[in-house]
């Protein structure tokens, strides 16, 4: 308890806190009106005379800049025109206890800077994709990578975990080879998840890199460290999970039904798909939502497979290469400079969010539907 | 069918219609083989794991600078410069480990204890879900906990710079915490499992709760407090995340706590993390080091659920 109460302080404290902050060139240079009021095409023309001809035209290939959103233009121009340069960040705590204390600090030290008290979990932080710089790093490709994930991890582990916990349940004979796959069920749900990690990366990275970067597809542009690999290596991992799960569901319907179905003449399939299958449904959902919440927060196995650490363009297919939060949060955590902590921390909250709401799901679909026989 | 009754015209024919043997149907065969399939895809994926590990190992071994001896006796492990002391990283995998479980054992048998002999229905309503939280909860987030909230404050107890900024207590202490709630919960569900009958009869002798707690309650669920314990080894041993977050970067021969060292798993995930050419020594070494890992990991396991099937204690 006082544990989790540490943690939670920890992660708060961390996500918010007076920033100083520098303008390397004042907007003022560029532009006689207040750089919020500028439209669109006003940005783009700043842009466009600012920059040198090769870095627009790199950004240009990113995404035209025409069709760009207005938001996404002003990011851009206070990165790289203004740039903005961090000088120290506090935290929570020290933000409020010692307010005075830092404004002096800030003021002998920094005698150009701002202070700016700054809740560095904002929408825009969940809308803005990576960056090398903490003020307009986001997480939008990080959760969707993550997404992209799960979903690749569940269509693989999911139609086979059901299937392998019902044989297991209502069609295994007991005798040795059963247990020995009941047993091995079991040991694979805790070997260490960096060992599936070295699976996936000899398997699906370099074994099977003309399907798992899409050349057998016509695709080139990626080697086999795709978003591919790491979903169904991360399918490999919640498989045991979903099974196991499964099973105990399976478990819980009472063998009476059974054996009404058979009494009609019901064949065993019929008997599982109308009646055992509907009962236990509640059960294998729960058992999902649990291991969609494991893949989620996985970090180690991803690492070895290849998620890169900086990405700027959204994942568009299964041969994408790929980001994920737990990766970012890793990245963010292992860097020196504290404005990295800062959007680690708040990168964490957005993970937990997803997290609890995922499993407060779980437990709501297992209240709701659980019967008691 | 016609030409059946022909044969056997003195048969009487409603008994026929009536064949109680098992009809081939086609359809439920098919299913009960794809299934069938998925259930000994369980083996193919250990298989796999064994092979690739294996193979990739194998081809550690066979270097010529390699030799078994080596790897288990020396404590410098820089594969790149043919040193392959292997002990250089189980010693930070030990230390921290052994952290770990001087944390999570006490107090997790002892919130399992007070969860099942001591608690209201109410606390236990509300801790049980707190325990399930933490268990919850990415090992990267334990990560960021033990490098910028554990370590600091460790640092106020160790005077100058006797406590390195990566250091394996902190990373062991919240790797403590993080297996402290499997811990707690197995536990709790070995002792709740103990009859009411037992507890009664120690309360009939006289005994106080806490006698009957630790002398009676606590002996009787020893075996599954046995195998959570095995398996809160085997999770320390293989956890990743806040060891590679907190311990360090770089192999390290050191059992001092307050040093920096990196684990086994910690050196994976570093090593790998970068841009790895296959077919190198860097790359076949990882791969040794991870068939260790599985089958240490793999053995503890095995260990446990023995535990649990030899020595339960069958109760009504």
């Amino acid at each position: 308890m006082i544990s989790l109460g540490a943690l939670i302080y920890d992660i708060i404290n961390g996500g918010f806190g007076y920033v100083a902050f520098e303008y390397k060139n004042p907007p003022s240079e560029f532009t006689s009106t207040p750089v919020s009021q500028l439209t669109r095409e006003e940005l783009l023309v700043v842009l466009q005379e600012n920059l040198s001809s090769g870095a627009y035209k790199k950004l240009d290939n990113e995404q035209k800049m025409e069709t760009r959103s207005q938001a996404d233009l002003y990011i851009l121009f206070l990165e790289r025109l203004v740039q903005i340069d961090t000088k120290e960040t506090w935290s929570l705590t020290d933000s409020l206890l010692k307010s005075d204390e830092i404004r002096a600090r800030v003021a002998e030290k920094y005698p150009d800077a701002e202070l700016e008290f700054r809740l560095w979990l904002t929408p825009q932080f969940l809308s803005t994709p990576m960056s090398s710089k903490a003020e307009f790093a986001g997480v939008r490709t990080a959760i969707l990578g993550s997404l992209w994930l799960v979903g690749i991890a569940l269509l693989f582990a999911l139609p086979i975990g059901v299937g392998a916990s019902i044989y297991l349940q209502e069609y295994a004979p007991h005798n040795w080879f059963t247990n020995i796959i009941q047993t091995n069920i079991n040991n694979l749900a805790g070997v260490p998840s960096i060992v599936y990690g070295m699976l996936g990366l000899a398997v699906f990275v370099r074994t099977f890199e003309a399907l798992t970067s899409g050349a057998a597809f016509g695709i080139t542009d990626s080697n086999g460290r795709t978003v591919l690999s790491a979903g169904l290596t991360m399918g490999i991992l919640v498989l045991p999970l979903i099974i196991i799960n499964a099973q105990e569901a399976i478990k819980a319907v009472p063998d009476s039904l059974r054996q009404a179905a058979f009494g009609v003449g019901a064949t065993r399939w019929q008997t599982v798909w109308h009646h055992v299958l509907p009962n236990a449904l509640p059960g294998i959902l729960t058992g999902s939502i649990l291991a969609i919440s494991r893949a989620l927060g996985e970090t180690a196995p991803l690492i070895v497979v290849g998620a890169s650490t900086f990405i700027t363009v959204d994942p568009e297919g299964v041969f994408s290469k790929f980001t994920a939060l737990p990766i970012q949060i890793y990245n963010w955590t292992t860097r020196p400079q504290t404005e990295f902590h800062s959007i680690a921390a708040s990168a964490i909250i957005v993970l937990l969010v997803l997290l609890l709401s995922l499993n407060a799901t779980a437990i709501f679909l297992r209240n709701r539907y659980q019967r008691r026989w | 069918m016609e030409e059946n009754i022909k044969s056997q015209p003195m048969e009487p024919q409603i008994f026929r219609q009536f064949d109680l043997k098992k009809k081939f149907r086609i359809g439920e065969f098919l299913i009960q083989g794809s299934l069938f399939l998925t259930g000994i895809l369980s083996i193919f994926v250990t298989l796999a794991i064994v092979y690739e590990l294996g193979k990739e190992a194998l081809l550690f071994f066979v270097d010529p600078d390699v030799t078994l001896v080596k790897f288990f006796t020396t404590t410098r492990w820089q594969p790149g410069i043919g040193q392959y002391g292997i002990v250089a990283l189980v010693s930070a995998t030990l230390t921290t480990s052994f952290i770990a479980i001087l944390i999570s054992l006490p107090l997790g048998l002892a919130s399992a204890i007070y969860l099942s002999e001591y608690a209201s229905p109410k606390a236990r309503g509300i801790l049980k879900p707190v325990l399930e939280i933490l268990a919850g909860i990415p090992t990267v987030v334990y990560g960021y906990f033990a490098l910028l909230f554990v370590t600091p404050i460790l640092k106020l107890f160790f005077s100058g710079n006797q406590l390195q900024t990566y250091n394996m207590l902190s990373a062991g202490l919240v790797m403590g915490i993080m297996i402290l709630p499997l811990i707690a919960s197995m536990s709790e569900d070995s002792l709740s499992a103990v009859p009411r009958a037992l507890r009664e009869g120690a309360y009939a002798m006289g005994a106080t709760k806490l006698e009957t707690s630790t002398q009676v309650v606590l002996p009787a669920a020893l075996s599954g407090i046995g195998a959570a314990v095995i398996i809160g080894i085997s999770r320390a041993v293989g956890e990743t995340m806040i060891v590679a977050v907190a311990a360090g970067a770089g192999p390290n021969f050191s059992f001092n706590p307050l040093d920096a060292a990196e684990t086994m798993t910690g050196h994976i995930a570093r090593i790998s993390g970068g841009d790895l050419s296959y077919n190198t020594i860097d790359y076949t070494s990882l791969f040794a080091i991870a068939l260790m890992l599985f089958l240490v990991t793999l053995v503890l396991n095995l260990i446990s659920q023995w535990v649990v099937n030899k020595f339960r204690e069958q109760y009504e």
